[in-house]
């Protein structure tokens, strides 16, 4: 509160700051926010720089060296076919990466032209949101499984599974906040000033409803690599031997007793990922959308 | 109330409808032949015809609808085709173990997820606050297999105090069950209950402000009526809306944890025939499921409109 009102007096004194600074401003003194993406930022690096900062091929075979355990000469040791850890778990760190990313930008663009159409023309409304209802009813992980085990299994599936379950769900975030919008008297004056439907939507009404969606975009990143890690280590995501958190956790199912590293190093790494991006949205979601705060 | 009800039943109806739709459809979008897919490599052709005449995938799709609609109406839900009995038959089978680890870890939810909400309210800022809402944020961002395997690794392998997998039934040996039971239920109930205690601290600290409770306080009342009777009563209405989704999330969560500790349920049946390329169980449980959620969620709201007058005269 106090923050809030100091934050403003500096605006005041430096004649309107652009909100935008307000808000990047806001979020660097956020501690839980900056823990959050300095947790996020650790594997995000490891992932993009995983070319460079591995020297083993992650699916290279050493009979030899098999499970040894984290140490000299093997940072996080080796699994049951000699296969170094640190290999197989930065590059299952770009693929989870990967496949969040590509869930988050999936629902960035349809949940948000779903929700869109939903909340502002009234005629598709109906239809639309009992589809997305229906959706919803199902289970997440269910459908999940159920959609990648129809489509087989593969890195594009499980997206396009992901997708499908949780686009609905952004929509409906979207479609709340344009409901109330369409109604402001801002947008009226833009009816009223001759203004089509396009140009209202992108410039009136989804700039004001993006804060409550940037948070539900974050909090989607933590749920989609969690759901990728869960959908391989039940056997219906990437096909082995592709380096994947899951895949790595359930072939280390096999060994707990001799090699338990197996199993807690990927594990590990995916609490960090989904512990980061969760500080990330509780962070934005104080920040961006304070209303939000007292209803969780 | 009787109309509460009602009305949520009829507006489940088209809600139920498109669930059943996606169901039907999801077999038909197997990319290519869906009976050769099912048979397998080394099926012959004359098995694969045999298979597409006995999925009646050989009929124009408008057919396959129409006896699909047909089935279901008659609480016909299709045929497994690997244990080659009734999906509705070998879903009630499951079941029961499914609803018996759901309901155990609804109830360490609650116990765990609404004390520790209390406990951190009531102490707002001090060290139990920030610890407990410490260990919210690590038991939401714990994946629950994660924590499964950590327990399993512990408490199985090293300890050897509880059995890594296996199941018995509650009626046969209630130490058995609750021996076999209790790791995969703390493991699915963490998450929830760390999303829980998060929401009762917050609903607790909202009424707490208010001033019937200062009311309560001024006119004497212990302490322990103000916050058991006067506060509590009010912050227990957000958490009854969420318990829909908590039981949902424990449902789709218990699919993952009976795989993990090899329980007999829904979730392990689903898998399985997910993995066997079983399509007629995949669709008829996934509609079963689903169905039997929508109506748990109706029987909350049912719940909701009885605790809280207001919703009732909407």
């Amino acid at each position: 509160m106090s923050d809030a009102a100091v934050i403003d007096a500096e605006g005041i004194a430096q004649k309107r700051e652009h909100p935008a600074r307000t808000t990047i401003k806001r979020l660097l003194r956020h501690r839980l926010f900056m823990t959050g993406l300095v947790l996020f930022l650790i594997i995000a690096t490891a992932a993009i720089l995983a070319p460079w900062i591995t020297d083993v091929d992650p699916n290279r075979l050493s009979m030899r060296n098999k499970f040894k355990p984290p140490g000299e000469g093997w940072i996080f040791g080796t699994d049951s076919f000699g296969r170094s850890l640190w290999s197989r778990v930065v590059w299952g760190a770009q693929l989870s990466m990967l496949i969040g990313a590509s869930v988050v930008a999936l629902n960035a663009v349809f949940g948000i032209l779903i929700g869109a159409a939903a909340g502002y023309f009234r005629r598709i409304d109906n239809l639309l949101m009992r589809i997305n209802d229906a959706l919803m009813a199902f289970p997440a992980i269910l459908l999940a499984i159920a959609v990648t085990s129809v489509l087989g299994p593969s890195t594009f599936n499980v997206i396009l599974a992901l997708g499908i379950v949780y686009i609905p769900r952004t929509a409906r975030i979207v479609r709340s906040s344009v409901i109330v919008l369409r109604e402001m008297e801002f947008v009226q004056a833009a009816v009223a000033a001759g203004a089509g439907h396009w140009r209202i939507l992108t410039r009136h009404i989804l700039p004001n409803a993006m804060a409550p969606v940037i948070v539900q975009l974050s909090f989607l990143f933590a749920f989609a690599v969690l759901s990728e890690a869960t959908l391989s280590f039940l056997g219906v995501g990437a096909v082995p031997p592709t380096p994947t958190w899951g895949n790595i956790m359930a072939e280390g199912r096999d060994f707990m007793r001799e090699a338990p590293w197996i199993i807690t190093i990927p594990g590990i790494a995916l609490m960090i990922t989904v512990m980061g991006l969760n500080f990330l949205g509780d962070g934005l979601r104080d920040v961006l959308d304070p209303r939000l705060r007292i209803q969780q | 109330m009787f109309l509460v009800a009602l009305r949520r039943l009829l507006s489940a109806i088209p809600v139920l409808f498109i669930v059943s739709l996606i169901s039907f459809g999801l077999m038909r979008l197997i990319p290519g032949d869906p009976a050769a897919s099912i048979a397998g490599t080394s099926a012959t052709p004359a098995q694969i015809e045999q298979l597409r005449r006995d999925l009646g995938l050989d009929e124009p799709l408008l057919m396959q609808l129409l006896h699909y609609y047909q089935g279901l109406l008659q609480g016909d839900f299709g045929k497994s085709l690997l244990l080659g009995k009734g999906v509705l038959a070998a879903t009630m089978e499951r079941l029961p173990v499914t609803i018996g680890l759901s309901l155990y870890a609804l109830v360490l939810t609650l116990l765990i997820g609404v004390a520790s909400g209390i406990i951190a309210a009531l102490r707002q800022n001090t060290w139990v606050d920030q610890v407990a809402m410490m260990i919210a944020m690590l038991g939401i961002s714990i994946p629950g297999f994660f924590l499964g395997l950590l327990m399993i690794i512990f408490f199985a392998v090293q300890l050897g105090w509880l059995p890594s997998g296996g199941y018995v039934p509650f009626t046969q040996d209630p130490i058995g069950w609750l021996r076999s039971t209790t790791m995969p239920a703390i493991s699915l109930a963490l998450l929830q209950a760390g999303l829980l205690a998060r929401i009762t601290r917050s609903g607790m600290l909202e009424v707490l402000r208010q001033d019937y409770v200062r009311t309560a306080r001024a006119k004497g009342l212990p302490e322990r009526q103000v916050i058991l009777k006067h506060a509590l009563a009010n912050a227990l209405i957000p958490i009854v809306t969420v318990v829909g989704i908590i039981i949902s999330l424990l449902l789709s969560g218990a699919v993952v944890t009976e795989a993990l500790f090899s329980l007999p349920g829904m979730g392990q049946l689903l898998t399985q025939a997910v993995l066997s390329r079983d399509y007629p169980m995949v669709q008829g449980g996934l509609l079963l499921v689903t169905t039997f959620l929508v109506l748990v969620n109706i029987l909350v709201d049912v719940l909701y409109a009885l605790i809280d007058p207001r919703v009732r005269y909407e």
